[in-house]
């Protein structure tokens, strides 16, 4: 019973992460789409949690920590790109 | 006890489904880009907090439940960092002073 909570719980975060990809389309800056690809970002890393409470599967929670990881350095690169112009 | 863990359960998560809702709604309506940082980041965060927190109560003291924690602790922190980078990548680039850039939109 007390799984059913969490699949209802990653349903609405899918839902509202494709909500949060309308800013992304038509954000008016590049910053807007940056702000916007962050949050994605956060909420595909609580899904993979909660999958893998959902199917059991242990080893999913490894696969969240690399997707934080990659999210940071994905949103650093590219408000970097921004300010200068150039990442080095 | 069992039916208290899962009511304790079901109410951090309805309050991270409130945080995230109400950070996606505030990414959608607000009108710049300093708002809509100051509305998702803070409200993420906290949103996430709460349902890591919900699954750690599920899953009980294990190795998983640690590495859960370990997660939590790291966008605990990048996420703060990445809204900080993003605001002052923005704010170097317009070139205006503050009240300028607050009155856009």
């Amino acid at each position: 019973m007390i799984i059913h909570l969490f699949i209802a719980t990653a349903i609405s975060l899918a839902t509202m992460a494709f909500a949060s990809l309308y800013r992304a389309y038509s954000g008016p800056t590049p910053a807007d789409r940056v702000v916007s690809i962050n949050v994605i970002s956060t909420k595909i890393t609580v899904m993979i949690v909660l999958i893998a409470l959902i199917i059991k599967q242990d080893s999913f929670v490894d696969v969240a920590l690399v997707y934080a990881m990659m999210g940071f350095i994905t949103t650093v690169s590219v408000a970097k790109y921004l300010e200068k112009g150039k990442l080095f | 006890m069992e039916i208290f863990r899962t009511i304790l359960v079901g109410l951090l998560l309805a309050g991270g489904i409130f945080f995230f809702l109400v950070g996606t709604v505030g990414l959608i309506r607000l009108p710049d880009v300093f708002t809509r940082m100051h509305a998702t980041t803070k409200a993420d965060t906290l949103g996430a907090g709460f349902i890591f927190l919900a699954s750690i109560l599920y899953r009980g003291f294990d190795a998983v439940s640690l590495k859960i924690l370990v997660v939590l602790i790291f966008i605990w922190i990048t996420n703060p960092t990445a809204a900080h980078i993003i605001a002052k990548a923005e704010f170097k680039k317009e070139g205006k002073s503050f009240e300028e850039i607050s009155r856009k939109d």
